[in-house]
Protein backbone atom coordinates (compact mmCIF):
# COMPACT_ATOMS: atom_id res chain seq x y z
CA UNK A 1 0.00 0.00 0.00
CA UNK A 2 2.83 2.70 0.99
CA UNK A 3 4.60 1.43 -2.22
CA UNK A 4 1.37 2.62 -4.37
CA UNK A 5 1.10 5.93 -2.04
CA UNK A 6 4.95 6.88 -2.68
CA UNK A 7 5.11 5.67 -6.18
CA UNK A 8 2.66 7.47 -7.68
CA UNK A 9 3.43 10.87 -7.63
CA UNK A 10 7.16 10.14 -9.00
CA UNK A 11 5.51 8.32 -11.52
CA UNK A 12 3.23 11.32 -12.58
CA UNK A 13 6.67 13.85 -11.83
CA UNK A 14 8.45 11.46 -14.59
CA UNK A 15 5.68 12.23 -17.24
CA UNK A 16 5.61 15.69 -16.40
CA UNK A 17 7.30 17.96 -18.46
CA UNK A 18 9.27 20.72 -17.04
CA UNK A 19 7.18 23.56 -16.93
CA UNK A 20 3.94 21.21 -16.17
CA UNK A 21 6.04 19.83 -12.88
CA UNK A 22 5.29 22.20 -10.50
CA UNK A 23 1.28 21.73 -11.24
CA UNK A 24 1.61 17.91 -11.51
CA UNK A 25 3.54 17.70 -8.47
CA UNK A 26 1.04 19.66 -6.87
CA UNK A 27 -1.88 17.65 -8.63
CA UNK A 28 -0.10 14.56 -7.61
CA UNK A 29 -0.26 15.36 -3.75
CA UNK A 30 -4.23 16.10 -4.12
CA UNK A 31 -4.06 12.74 -5.95
CA UNK A 32 -2.35 10.97 -3.41
CA UNK A 33 -4.11 12.31 -0.54
CA UNK A 34 -7.68 11.27 -2.14
CA UNK A 35 -5.88 7.85 -2.87
CA UNK A 36 -5.10 7.58 1.04
CA UNK A 37 -8.52 8.71 1.79
CA UNK A 38 -10.36 6.11 -0.28
CA UNK A 39 -7.97 3.43 1.14
CA UNK A 40 -8.52 4.40 4.25
CA UNK A 41 -12.14 3.87 4.49
CA UNK A 42 -11.71 0.38 3.26
CA UNK A 43 -8.55 -0.84 5.33
CA UNK A 44 -8.30 0.19 8.94
CA UNK A 45 -4.64 -1.22 8.56
CA UNK A 46 -3.16 -3.83 10.02
CA UNK A 47 -6.80 -6.04 8.82
CA UNK A 48 -9.30 -7.24 11.06
CA UNK A 49 -9.27 -7.93 15.17
CA UNK A 50 -11.32 -9.89 17.00
CA UNK A 51 -14.66 -7.96 17.24
CA UNK A 52 -14.21 -6.09 14.28
CA UNK A 53 -17.30 -6.16 11.46
CA UNK A 54 -15.73 -7.99 8.47
CA UNK A 55 -16.85 -6.20 5.04
CA UNK A 56 -18.67 -8.25 2.54
CA UNK A 57 -16.88 -8.91 -0.78
CA UNK A 58 -18.21 -9.52 -4.16
CA UNK A 59 -15.88 -12.59 -5.48
CA UNK A 60 -15.41 -14.40 -8.83
CA UNK A 61 -16.18 -18.29 -8.04
CA UNK A 62 -14.69 -21.21 -9.79
CA UNK A 63 -18.47 -22.17 -11.61
CA UNK A 64 -18.03 -18.48 -13.25
CA UNK A 65 -20.56 -16.93 -10.48
CA UNK A 66 -19.51 -13.76 -7.94
CA UNK A 67 -20.47 -14.82 -4.53
CA UNK A 68 -20.76 -12.72 -1.85
CA UNK A 69 -20.99 -13.75 1.96
CA UNK A 70 -24.53 -12.01 2.22
CA UNK A 71 -25.64 -13.89 -0.93
CA UNK A 72 -25.28 -16.91 1.25
CA UNK A 73 -29.21 -17.89 2.39
CA UNK A 74 -29.60 -18.91 5.73
CA UNK A 75 -26.41 -17.95 6.91
CA UNK A 76 -25.97 -18.17 10.83
CA UNK A 77 -22.27 -17.17 10.16
CA UNK A 78 -19.11 -17.72 7.78
CA UNK A 79 -16.05 -20.10 8.21
CA UNK A 80 -13.46 -17.60 5.88
CA UNK A 81 -10.50 -19.76 4.58
CA UNK A 82 -7.65 -17.97 2.89
CA UNK A 83 -6.19 -20.88 1.12
CA UNK A 84 -4.56 -21.73 -1.86
CA UNK A 85 -3.20 -24.38 -4.39
CA UNK A 86 0.45 -24.84 -4.23
CA UNK A 87 1.02 -24.29 -0.37
CA UNK A 88 1.48 -27.37 1.32
CA UNK A 89 0.09 -26.75 4.44
CA UNK A 90 -3.11 -25.86 2.39
CA UNK A 91 -2.88 -29.03 0.89
CA UNK A 92 -2.72 -30.33 4.03
CA UNK A 93 -5.47 -29.33 5.32
CA UNK A 94 -7.84 -29.74 2.09
CA UNK A 95 -9.60 -32.27 3.20
CA UNK A 96 -10.12 -30.97 6.98
CA UNK A 97 -11.61 -27.53 4.89
CA UNK A 98 -14.16 -30.41 2.97
CA UNK A 99 -14.90 -31.40 6.59
CA UNK A 100 -15.83 -28.94 8.30
CA UNK A 101 -18.14 -27.76 5.64
CA UNK A 102 -19.78 -30.85 5.26
CA UNK A 103 -20.36 -30.53 9.09
CA UNK A 104 -20.77 -27.07 9.09
CA UNK A 105 -22.88 -25.86 6.21
CA UNK A 106 -26.26 -27.61 7.44
CA UNK A 107 -25.81 -25.92 10.40
CA UNK A 108 -25.51 -22.72 9.01
CA UNK A 109 -21.61 -22.32 8.89
CA UNK A 110 -20.61 -22.64 4.90
CA UNK A 111 -16.95 -22.16 4.43
CA UNK A 112 -16.14 -19.75 1.79
CA UNK A 113 -12.17 -20.44 0.41
CA UNK A 114 -10.21 -17.43 -0.76
CA UNK A 115 -7.07 -17.51 -2.75
CA UNK A 116 -5.52 -14.34 -2.83
CA UNK A 117 -2.01 -15.24 -4.54
CA UNK A 118 -0.72 -13.47 -7.55
CA UNK A 119 -0.76 -15.83 -10.76
CA UNK A 120 2.50 -14.70 -11.77
CA UNK A 121 4.55 -14.99 -8.76
CA UNK A 122 2.62 -18.57 -8.12
CA UNK A 123 1.42 -20.17 -11.40
CA UNK A 124 -0.08 -23.09 -9.69
CA UNK A 125 -2.51 -20.17 -8.22
CA UNK A 126 -4.36 -19.30 -11.49
CA UNK A 127 -8.12 -18.61 -11.78
CA UNK A 128 -7.73 -21.80 -14.27
CA UNK A 129 -5.59 -24.14 -11.55
CA UNK A 130 -8.13 -23.09 -8.76
CA UNK A 131 -10.99 -24.56 -11.58
CA UNK A 132 -9.16 -27.81 -11.73
CA UNK A 133 -8.46 -28.05 -8.12
CA UNK A 134 -12.37 -27.64 -7.09
CA UNK A 135 -13.24 -29.68 -9.62
CA UNK A 136 -10.73 -32.59 -8.88
CA UNK A 137 -11.37 -32.40 -5.25
CA UNK A 138 -15.08 -31.68 -5.57
CA UNK A 139 -15.11 -28.98 -3.11
CA UNK A 140 -18.18 -28.34 -2.26
CA UNK A 141 -18.01 -25.13 -1.21
CA UNK A 142 -17.11 -21.86 -3.50
CA UNK A 143 -13.36 -21.32 -3.91
CA UNK A 144 -13.21 -17.63 -4.77
CA UNK A 145 -10.40 -15.78 -6.84
CA UNK A 146 -9.15 -12.50 -4.98
CA UNK A 147 -7.60 -11.21 -7.80
CA UNK A 148 -6.53 -7.55 -6.73
CA UNK A 149 -5.89 -9.38 -2.99
CA UNK A 150 -8.04 -6.72 -1.41
CA UNK A 151 -9.98 -9.00 0.22
CA UNK A 152 -6.65 -10.26 1.86
CA UNK A 153 -5.61 -7.04 2.96
CA UNK A 154 -8.70 -5.97 4.58
CA UNK A 155 -8.56 -8.86 6.55
CA UNK A 156 -5.13 -9.00 7.33
CA UNK A 157 -4.43 -12.47 6.04
CA UNK A 158 -1.30 -13.32 5.41
CA UNK A 159 -0.79 -16.91 5.32
CA UNK A 160 -2.37 -19.92 3.75
CA UNK A 161 -4.71 -21.17 5.36
CA UNK A 162 -5.53 -18.40 7.57
CA UNK A 163 -8.96 -18.86 8.56
CA UNK A 164 -11.38 -16.11 9.90
CA UNK A 165 -14.73 -17.26 11.68
CA UNK A 166 -17.73 -14.62 11.52
CA UNK A 167 -20.93 -14.73 12.94
CA UNK A 168 -23.96 -13.83 11.19
CA UNK A 169 -23.65 -9.85 11.47
CA UNK A 170 -20.14 -10.40 10.46
CA UNK A 171 -18.34 -10.17 13.55
CA UNK A 172 -15.10 -11.35 13.86
CA UNK A 173 -14.91 -14.19 16.34
CA UNK A 174 -11.77 -16.10 15.64
CA UNK A 175 -9.10 -16.06 13.54
CA UNK A 176 -6.33 -18.36 12.96
CA UNK A 177 -5.37 -21.77 12.35
CA UNK A 178 -8.08 -24.70 11.89
CA UNK A 179 -6.33 -27.04 14.62
CA UNK A 180 -2.66 -27.48 16.44
CA UNK A 181 -1.81 -29.98 13.69
CA UNK A 182 -1.19 -28.94 10.21
CA UNK A 183 0.51 -32.33 9.03
CA UNK A 184 -1.37 -35.40 10.98
CA UNK A 185 -4.85 -34.22 10.73
CA UNK A 186 -5.22 -37.54 13.59
CA UNK A 187 -2.74 -35.94 15.93
CA UNK A 188 -4.84 -32.78 16.62
CA UNK A 189 -5.89 -32.00 20.12
CA UNK A 190 -7.03 -28.86 19.35
CA UNK A 191 -9.65 -28.32 16.69
CA UNK A 192 -9.79 -24.44 17.03
CA UNK A 193 -12.42 -23.75 14.28
CA UNK A 194 -15.39 -26.62 15.37
CA UNK A 195 -14.62 -24.85 18.67
CA UNK A 196 -15.47 -21.84 17.62
CA UNK A 197 -18.11 -22.44 15.74
CA UNK A 198 -19.68 -24.90 18.30
CA UNK A 199 -19.71 -22.02 20.89
CA UNK A 200 -21.36 -19.56 18.44
CA UNK A 201 -24.16 -22.07 17.71
CA UNK A 202 -24.93 -22.47 21.34
CA UNK A 203 -24.91 -18.88 21.73
CA UNK A 204 -21.57 -18.44 23.72
CA UNK A 205 -18.67 -17.01 23.61
CA UNK A 206 -15.35 -18.22 21.86
CA UNK A 207 -13.09 -19.40 24.31
CA UNK A 208 -10.21 -19.26 22.12
CA UNK A 209 -10.15 -16.94 19.84
CA UNK A 210 -6.97 -15.96 18.20
CA UNK A 211 -4.33 -18.66 17.01
CA UNK A 212 -1.09 -18.75 15.03
CA UNK A 213 -0.18 -21.48 12.28
CA UNK A 214 3.06 -21.74 9.96
CA UNK A 215 2.08 -21.01 6.73
CA UNK A 216 3.11 -20.09 3.07
CA UNK A 217 2.89 -16.63 3.02
CA UNK A 218 0.56 -14.78 0.71
CA UNK A 219 1.81 -14.29 -2.62
CA UNK A 220 1.54 -10.37 -2.80
CA UNK A 221 1.71 -8.84 -6.52
CA UNK A 222 5.27 -6.47 -7.08
CA UNK A 223 3.96 -3.34 -7.64
CA UNK B 1 18.48 -43.03 4.09
CA UNK B 2 19.76 -45.51 1.05
CA UNK B 3 19.67 -41.75 -1.45
CA UNK B 4 21.58 -40.16 1.45
CA UNK B 5 24.34 -43.12 1.52
CA UNK B 6 24.32 -43.32 -2.09
CA UNK B 7 25.21 -39.25 -2.38
CA UNK B 8 27.77 -39.29 0.55
CA UNK B 9 29.38 -42.46 -1.30
CA UNK B 10 29.24 -40.76 -4.83
CA UNK B 11 30.76 -38.04 -2.78
CA UNK B 12 31.52 -34.05 -3.83
CA UNK B 13 34.48 -32.03 -3.30
CA UNK B 14 32.61 -30.08 -0.42
CA UNK B 15 32.58 -30.75 2.89
CA UNK B 16 30.27 -33.78 3.67
CA UNK B 17 26.37 -32.25 4.95
CA UNK B 18 25.98 -31.23 8.24
CA UNK B 19 23.42 -33.43 10.19
CA UNK B 20 20.00 -31.52 11.01
CA UNK B 21 19.12 -31.70 14.96
CA UNK B 22 15.49 -31.70 15.76
CA UNK B 23 14.91 -28.73 18.44
CA UNK B 24 12.06 -28.21 20.68
CA UNK B 25 10.51 -24.74 21.91
CA UNK B 26 12.82 -25.27 24.87
CA UNK B 27 15.92 -24.83 22.44
CA UNK B 28 14.38 -22.10 20.98
CA UNK B 29 13.64 -20.17 23.96
CA UNK B 30 17.56 -20.50 24.76
CA UNK B 31 18.48 -18.55 21.84
CA UNK B 32 15.34 -15.87 22.71
CA UNK B 33 15.92 -15.77 26.37
CA UNK B 34 20.05 -16.71 27.32
CA UNK B 35 21.97 -13.65 28.24
CA UNK B 36 24.34 -13.67 25.82
CA UNK B 37 26.89 -11.33 23.79
CA UNK B 38 26.08 -13.49 20.35
CA UNK B 39 24.10 -11.92 17.96
CA UNK B 40 21.84 -14.60 16.71
CA UNK B 41 19.97 -14.15 13.39
CA UNK B 42 17.34 -16.66 13.34
CA UNK B 43 15.70 -17.67 9.77
CA UNK B 44 12.32 -19.60 9.62
CA UNK B 45 12.30 -21.36 6.36
CA UNK B 46 10.84 -24.60 4.71
CA UNK B 47 12.45 -26.34 1.51
CA UNK B 48 9.04 -26.02 -0.38
CA UNK B 49 9.01 -22.25 0.33
CA UNK B 50 9.88 -20.31 -2.81
CA UNK B 51 10.68 -16.22 -0.95
CA UNK B 52 12.35 -18.53 1.60
CA UNK B 53 14.70 -20.48 -0.69
CA UNK B 54 15.43 -17.10 -2.77
CA UNK B 55 16.71 -15.80 0.36
CA UNK B 56 19.00 -18.32 1.65
CA UNK B 57 22.42 -17.63 -0.19
CA UNK B 58 21.88 -14.03 1.71
CA UNK B 59 21.66 -15.65 4.96
CA UNK B 60 24.92 -17.99 3.78
CA UNK B 61 26.53 -15.05 2.46
CA UNK B 62 25.75 -13.20 6.45
CA UNK B 63 26.99 -16.62 7.98
CA UNK B 64 30.51 -17.03 6.19
CA UNK B 65 31.27 -12.47 6.30
CA UNK B 66 30.33 -12.11 10.37
CA UNK B 67 31.92 -15.98 11.04
CA UNK B 68 34.77 -14.17 13.32
CA UNK B 69 32.25 -12.19 15.01
CA UNK B 70 29.93 -13.55 17.38
CA UNK B 71 27.22 -14.08 15.02
CA UNK B 72 25.29 -17.47 14.83
CA UNK B 73 22.95 -17.83 11.75
CA UNK B 74 20.35 -20.50 12.30
CA UNK B 75 18.04 -22.01 9.75
CA UNK B 76 14.95 -23.47 11.09
CA UNK B 77 13.06 -25.53 8.90
CA UNK B 78 9.15 -25.82 9.18
CA UNK B 79 9.15 -28.59 6.95
CA UNK B 80 6.79 -31.65 7.38
CA UNK B 81 8.78 -33.87 10.26
CA UNK B 82 8.50 -36.89 7.65
CA UNK B 83 10.34 -34.81 5.14
CA UNK B 84 13.31 -33.76 6.84
CA UNK B 85 15.26 -36.92 5.77
CA UNK B 86 13.30 -37.71 2.44
CA UNK B 87 13.54 -33.73 1.58
CA UNK B 88 15.03 -31.35 3.82
CA UNK B 89 18.40 -33.31 4.78
CA UNK B 90 19.06 -33.79 0.73
CA UNK B 91 18.08 -30.23 0.13
CA UNK B 92 20.87 -29.34 3.08
CA UNK B 93 23.44 -31.41 0.76
CA UNK B 94 22.53 -30.38 -3.05
CA UNK B 95 22.89 -26.45 -1.45
CA UNK B 96 25.49 -27.38 0.67
CA UNK B 97 24.25 -25.15 3.72
CA UNK B 98 27.33 -23.68 6.25
CA UNK B 99 24.86 -22.39 8.39
CA UNK B 100 23.39 -24.37 10.87
CA UNK B 101 20.19 -26.02 9.87
CA UNK B 102 17.45 -27.30 12.14
CA UNK B 103 14.43 -28.82 12.34
CA UNK B 104 11.27 -27.33 14.02
CA UNK B 105 9.97 -30.38 16.27
CA UNK B 106 6.61 -28.64 17.48
CA UNK B 107 3.30 -30.11 16.30
CA UNK B 108 1.55 -27.24 17.55
CA UNK B 109 3.29 -23.44 16.44
CA UNK B 110 0.58 -21.47 18.26
CA UNK B 111 2.89 -22.12 20.94
CA UNK B 112 6.08 -21.00 19.88
CA UNK B 113 5.40 -18.64 16.85
CA UNK B 114 4.44 -15.69 19.53
CA UNK B 115 7.75 -16.34 21.62
CA UNK B 116 9.79 -15.86 18.11
CA UNK B 117 7.57 -12.29 17.99
CA UNK B 118 4.11 -11.45 19.03
CA UNK B 119 4.56 -9.33 15.54
CA UNK B 120 4.51 -12.89 13.56
CA UNK B 121 1.80 -14.22 11.38
CA UNK B 122 3.20 -17.53 10.92
CA UNK B 123 4.04 -16.61 7.38
CA UNK B 124 7.35 -17.98 6.38
CA UNK B 125 9.77 -16.70 5.48
CA UNK B 126 10.37 -14.93 8.73
CA UNK B 127 13.17 -13.85 10.59
CA UNK B 128 14.62 -12.59 14.22
CA UNK B 129 17.56 -10.95 14.52
CA UNK B 130 18.27 -11.18 18.79
CA UNK B 131 21.09 -9.65 20.78
CA UNK B 132 19.75 -10.41 24.01
CA UNK B 133 22.82 -8.22 25.80
CA UNK B 134 21.75 -5.05 24.23
CA UNK B 135 18.46 -6.21 24.56
CA UNK B 136 17.28 -5.43 20.66
CA UNK B 137 14.90 -7.70 18.51
CA UNK B 138 14.49 -6.90 15.07
CA UNK B 139 12.06 -9.03 13.83
CA UNK B 140 10.81 -9.25 9.74
CA UNK B 141 7.73 -11.31 8.07
CA UNK B 142 9.38 -11.17 4.54
CA UNK B 143 11.79 -12.54 2.17
CA UNK B 144 15.59 -9.91 3.22
CA UNK B 145 17.62 -9.42 0.82
CA UNK B 146 21.71 -9.49 1.73
CA UNK B 147 21.54 -5.69 2.26
CA UNK B 148 18.79 -5.38 4.57
CA UNK B 149 20.18 -8.44 6.32
CA UNK B 150 23.44 -7.08 6.54
CA UNK B 151 22.47 -3.35 7.81
CA UNK B 152 20.38 -5.36 10.48
CA UNK B 153 22.87 -6.94 11.86
CA UNK B 154 25.23 -3.95 11.75
CA UNK B 155 22.63 -1.65 13.64
CA UNK B 156 22.92 -4.68 15.97
CA UNK B 157 26.68 -5.21 16.29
Amino acid sequence: MKKILTSLPAVMNILASKPAKIFMAAASLLLTTAVAMSFSLENTGGGYKIGDTAQDFNLKNVNGKNVSLTGIKNAKGYIVVFTCNHCPYAKAYEQRIIDLHKKYAPLGFSVVAISSNDKDLVPDDSFDNMKKLAKKKKYPFPYLYDETQAVAKNYGATRTPHVYVLDKDRVVRYIGAIDDNSEEPSLAKEKYVESAVDALLKGQEVAVKETKAIGCGIKWKKS
Amino acid sequence: MKQLLVSLLIGSTTLPAQSIPFIKTAQLEHWLNTDSDTVYVLNFWATWCGPCVAELPAFEKLNEKYAPQKVKVVLISTDFKRNVESKVQPFVKRKNLRSQVVFMDESNPNVWVNLVSPEWSGAIPATLIIHKRKNVRLFFEKQMTFKELEANLRSVL
